[in-house]
């Protein structure tokens, strides 16, 4: 199924097959002439979260930024090949780029809040695809921030700017702000590289109780957070996926040794 | 071989953790030799220095234990680096369980020696030669990440099996035909039965060996010989003399 990548099987392997939110067809990826995205191939399966590991330049934070389509902002940077959104081929150029980053969420390595209140940071995406009333929006911002593990700190500051929260608080109101326009995927690149061990612990039991709803793809530099969090992980080199396996098989028994090299610290 | 660690120190108490297995292991060889020795040569000095020598394999597993739980800790190992460590524990333990059985065919040898020698005891040496063979391969295939010689040994139990069931339903039938027989068969029954439960823990030894170079556990059920030991042996009718 996925030519050139090892796949991992664990020794109990599921019969059933989970279903595919996104799947990465034969993905090329190119900065100018630099081609930095070697014919990609794998899936990201629905309500699981999915790690990307890899060394720096592996092209783990490129896959990511083309699955929301982000590189489009920048006119040197092009995709050739698939990715199947529920079927769709979301790199299709007619394809509505603002429904898409609706449906497909990002939260960045460092915390993004928008200069302004919590309340609008929060609101200010969900008004950007609908028409919502006062008292409904109340809701959906409440909501946003309690399933985001943030309500009982906030709830009685959401009059005051985002920027005067914690780095951990921060991170979390922006997870907020990306699940209040109910997307069907979250894109993660490195969450909790900034943050402290107990904020990077409230945003992971923030993932684990996020995956029940979300379909869910981290990129991590902490082997341990990948290993933690994820049910799949797709570990990167050179631009090529090398290996994509259950997490439990890739860390204790990965089949390719490039794998095995990277996460038992034997690169470099 | 597999890079080093980028990490040099990493790799220093791997080798070390792997040093202190070793050595557990070349001590068990020489008390199982010297155990089966003491009952050949009917050497019970012998037997009593091996009793002895049983307190450095006790001593080198709790390092080995030591040294595991330390890593574990310190250095959150994964793939083959976690199963070494992980096999490494188990394997300690199982060596230890065979250098115990070693001191108690010394110990028994020790009584066996005060009493009159019975036919039965030349069949010792045989079923001891298989156990000290299975014992030093398993070992050589844990110093060399040997899977298939590890597979090798795990086939053979039978063999073992075998030599103690046939061993166990000769002494049956020495301490049926002679009541003056039955306490050193008795010892002999033991010894035997020691030396059947070493080449089990080496069977166990070459399944951890295994998992640590594949990954897998060796498939299909575990070899074992008869039940033979479970068989119900009839009386020799007593003949008037």
């Amino acid at each position: 199924m996925f030519e050139g990548a090892v796949q991992t099987m664990s020794s109990a392997e599921a019969p059933v097959r989970m279903p595919e939110k996104v799947t990465v067809k034969g993905l090329n990826f190119f900065y100018g002439k630099a081609q930095a995205l070697f014919d990609v191939s794998m899936p990201l399966y629905g309500r699981a979260v999915t790690a990307i590991i890899g060394p720096s330049g592996c092209g783990k934070s490129t896959l990511l930024r083309v699955l929301n389509r982000i590189y489009d902002l920048y006119p040197d940077q092009r995709a050739e090949g698939a990715v199947l959104l529920d079927g769709t081929n979301i790199l299709d150029p007619r394809l509505d780029l603002n429904v898409l980053r609706s449906r497909i969420g990002m939260v960045f390595q460092k915390p993004t809040p928008f200069p302004m209140t919590i309340y609008d940071n929060i609101a200010f995406g969900v008004r950007l695809y609908e028409r919502v009333s006062a008292a409904d929006m109340d809701v959906r911002v409440e909501t946003a921030l309690r399933r985001a593990a943030l309500w009982d700190e906030v709830k009685d500051k959401l009059r005051q700017s985002g920027l005067g929260l914690s780095g951990g608080q921060q991170q979390r109101l922006c997870i907020a702000r990306t699940i209040a326009v109910n997307p069907e995927v979250i894109l993660m690149d490195e969450p909790c590289s900034a943050l402290d061990p107990i904020s990077t612990a409230r945003v992971e039991e923030l993932i684990d109780e996020l995956k029940s709803q979300y379909t869910i793809a981290i990129v991590t530099h902490n082997m341990q957070q990948a290993a933690r969090v994820s049910s799949q992980t797709a570990f990167m080199f050179l631009g090529k996926l090398v290996e994509f396996g259950p997490t439990g098989m890739i860390f204790t028994s990965p089949s390719d040794s490039r794998t095995q090299d990277y996460i038992t610290g034997r690169f470099g | 071989m597999t890079a080093q660690h980028t990490v040099k120190s990493f790799d220093d108490e791997l080798r070390q953790l792997h040093f202190i297995v070793a050595r557990m292991g070349g001590l068990a060889e020489e008390q199982l030799a010297n155990a089966l020795s003491a009952i050949t040569s009917q050497d019970s000095s012998l037997a009593l220095q091996t009793i002895q020598a049983d307190a450095k394999v006790d001593e080198l597993e709790r390092q080995a234990d030591q040294q595991v739980v330390q890593l574990l800790a310190l250095r959150q190992p994964l793939a083959n680096d976690l199963r070494a460590i992980i096999s490494a524990l188990r394997i300690a333990a199982h060596i230890e369980r065979i250098a115990d059985y070693a001191k108690n065919v010394a110990k028994r040898s020790i009584s066996l020696n005060e009493l009159p020698a019975v036919q039965p005891v030349h069949s010792i040496p045989r079923i001891g030669k298989a156990a000290i063979s299975m014992l030093k391969d398993v070992l050589d295939a844990y110093n060399a990440n040997d899977a298939a010689k590890a597979l090798e040994v795990w086939n053979r139990d039978e063999t073992l099996d075998d030599l103690y069931n046939s061993l166990f339903r000769e002494l049956l039938t020495y301490m049926m035909e002679d009541a003056r027989n039955i306490t050193p068969c008795t010892h002999l029954l033991f010894i035997a039965k020691n030396l059947e439960r070493i080449g089990d823990h080496c069977t166990n030894i070459a399944e951890h060996v295994y998992f640590l170079v594949t990954g897998r556990q060796p498939g299909g059920e575990r070899p074992k010989g008869g039940k033979d030991e479970l068989n119900v042996v009839a009386p020799v009718k007593q003949t008037p003399h």
